[in-house]
């Protein structure tokens, strides 16, 4: 028992890694013990089905969702109008963070504004764009917009503020004028912090998609939860929160994988 | 004498103002470099070293006073004056090839004389063999050779060096002390060096001046008669030593100062 306990405690070295073996597993564990609750809550009838139905029955209901109500195509649609708005923002944002973060004269003029349309929740200006906009795509997307640009900005902003000085001066003891300085120094210095950010926003367009969709919509993936809502179909509610992570997790990697392919010389 | 120097400092004050409160950095310094003259500037931390380098690299505006290169008065930072920092400046982006090659890049030079050049620097800092390795995988002392042959690829007219091997330790720092007067031998730059480190200041250079704590002045010159080319095994030379004794009084007596500015 002694030698167990010495032994757990070897692997709670703050910050100090572990083996691979053992992260795998842990991992695992910490999946299977969700799951083994949630089956032994469900299938031992401890909880009606009508509040948390079984995995299998969620499974089931996903099945159908997407064979006989066309899934696919909200799905589809909640990525088209998440990728759209996060584009536009991105876009715009990332100039005008770089910009920002650059000049003083730029932040000054900014920062101010921005600064204070951010703490408005891009969730409450829903009713206002259905009532300039409609409820279709162009709604969703602004709402997007909105929810991604403002803390892009920033966050960009944050970004370039972050290239060291002596960086800069150096380049211009060797002999770079203003443009080159930014060009060559400002943009490749902050290109991985921007893609971190980037990496962060799409993962928060995500949240605002469905807060929009469950409001007034007639596609998408929120459109579907609030449907099956509505008809007392917690496993598809269940099936659809469980995709948005999904895909939340696959644009993740898509992100990290991208940035180790594209920023190798990046310290880690 | 009748030789015109190569860089002036006539009469340079500096005063910082912080939270509403003035600090007088540097006050009333002017001195003269000679061409091809390794001059360093030893004084406590604190005293204003890098304040007085980056006045004359066009980084900081000088309060009063002025700056001449060749005659020319300083108005900002340009390739004629080439700049070490004591951190780590390298462009993590670019390998070390083409982090010496910025400079020369930027100037617009033909491509083949660029890489001629770049070879030949990356030589004279022993750094064969790793043209194509990002500043993350070099260690401190390598990314310093980097950072010292990217500023004379560029041949600026002069260099100025601000604690380049103040972060490195001990035996690198040796090293890389051999390092730039095998460097400086072989090129004759005039080279401008800034340290707290007194074995290093006599070790390295033709004259040292010796600043005094908070507001930075000179307070003595220093002539090193010491015979070059020099080696490591100088450093335990009765000549040196004795330099050594007159430097450390003279910059201890200022260390007790700056110790008494911080309590106050
Ligand atoms: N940008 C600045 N704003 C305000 N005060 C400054 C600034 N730069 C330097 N100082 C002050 O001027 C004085 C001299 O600073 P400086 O960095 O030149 O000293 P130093 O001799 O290089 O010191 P060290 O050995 O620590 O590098 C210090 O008291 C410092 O706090
Ligand atoms: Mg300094």
């Amino acid at each position: 028992m002694g030698s167990f306990l010495r032994r757990l405690k070897d692997h709670f070295n703050p910050r100090e890694p572990i083996s691979p073996g053992l992260y795998l597993s842990l991992s695992f564990a910490g999946l299977a013990l969700v799951m083994m609750v949630w089956s032994l809550l469900t299938y031992g009838g401890f909880i009606s089905p009508l509040f948390l139905p079984s995995p299998g029955n969620v499974l089931n209901a996903g099945w159908e969702q997407f064979l006989k109500f066309g899934f696919t195509n909200d799905i589809l649609m909640s990525t088209y109008r998440v990728m759209a708005g996060f584009l536009i923002a991105a876009i715009l944002g990332v100039p005008l963070g770089l910009l920002m973060g650059t000049f003083k004269a730029v932040e000054a003029f900014v920062e101010p504004l921005i600064g204070f349309i951010r703490y408005m929740p891009a969730s409450a200006f829903i009713p206002l764009f259905i009532l300039w906009l409609g409820i279709g795509d162009v709604e969703k997307i602004a709402i997007i917009f909105v929810g991604s640009f403002f803390q892009l900005v920033l966050m960009v902003a944050v970004v370039a503020t972050g290239v060291p000085k002596e960086m800069i001066e150096t380049a211009y003891t060797l002999g770079a004028k203003r443009i080159q300085v930014i060009r060559k120094v400002l943009l490749p210095a902050s290109l991985p912090g921007i893609l971190d950010t980037l990496r962060i926003i799409v993962g928060w367009a995500w949240t605002y998609i469905i807060v929009a969709e469950l409001v007034a919509a007639e596609s998408g993936i929120g459109y579907m939860i609030i449907n099956a809502q509505r008809m007392l179909q917690t496993g598809s509610i269940i099936f659809g929160i469980l995709v948005i992570g999904v895909l939340g997790i696959i644009t993740d990697y898509a992100f990290k994988w991208l940035h180790r392919w594209l920023f190798p010389w990046v310290e880690t | 004498m009748g030789e015109m120097p190569k860089l002036q400092i006539e009469k340079v004050f500096k005063v910082f103002s912080q939270r509403g409160r003035e600090i007088l950095a540097i006050e009333n310094i002017s001195l003269q470099i000679k061409n091809k003259e390794f001059t360093t500037i030893l004084g406590p931390s604190g005293c204003g070293k890098s304040t007085l380098l980056r006045i004359v690299a066009g980084l900081t505006k000088p309060t009063q006073g002025v700056v001449r290169l060749d005659g020319k008065v300083v108005s900002g930072p340009g390739q004629d004056r080439g700049m070490v920092f004591q951190s780590y400046t390298l462009f993590p982006w670019l390998t070390v090839k083409e982090n010496i090659q910025f400079g020369l890049e930027l100037s617009g030079m033909e491509k083949s004389k660029q890489e001629e050049i770049v070879q030949e620097f990356i030589e004279k800092v022993g750094l064969k063999g790793f043209e194509g390795a990002y500043p993350k995988e070099l260690s401190g002392g390598m990314k310093q050779r980097v950072a010292i042959a990217r500023a004379l690829a560029n041949n600026p007219d002069i260099l100025l060096l601000d604690e380049p091997f103040g972060a490195l330790d001990a035996q690198t720092r040796s090293l890389m002390q051999e390092l730039l007067t095998q460097v400086w031998e072989d090129l004759h730059k005039t080279i401008l060096f800034v340290t707290h480190d007194v074995e290093e200041a006599i070790f390295l250079s033709d004259r040292v001046f010796v600043m005094t704590a908070r507001p930075g002045k000179i307070k003595a010159e220093i002539e090193i008669p010491l015979e070059r080319p020099r080696n490591y095994e100088m450093k335990s030379s009765e000549a040196f030593i004795n330099l050594k004794k007159q430097a450390l009084a003279l910059i201890r007596e200022e260390a007790i100062k700056a110790t008494q500015n911080k309590v106050n």
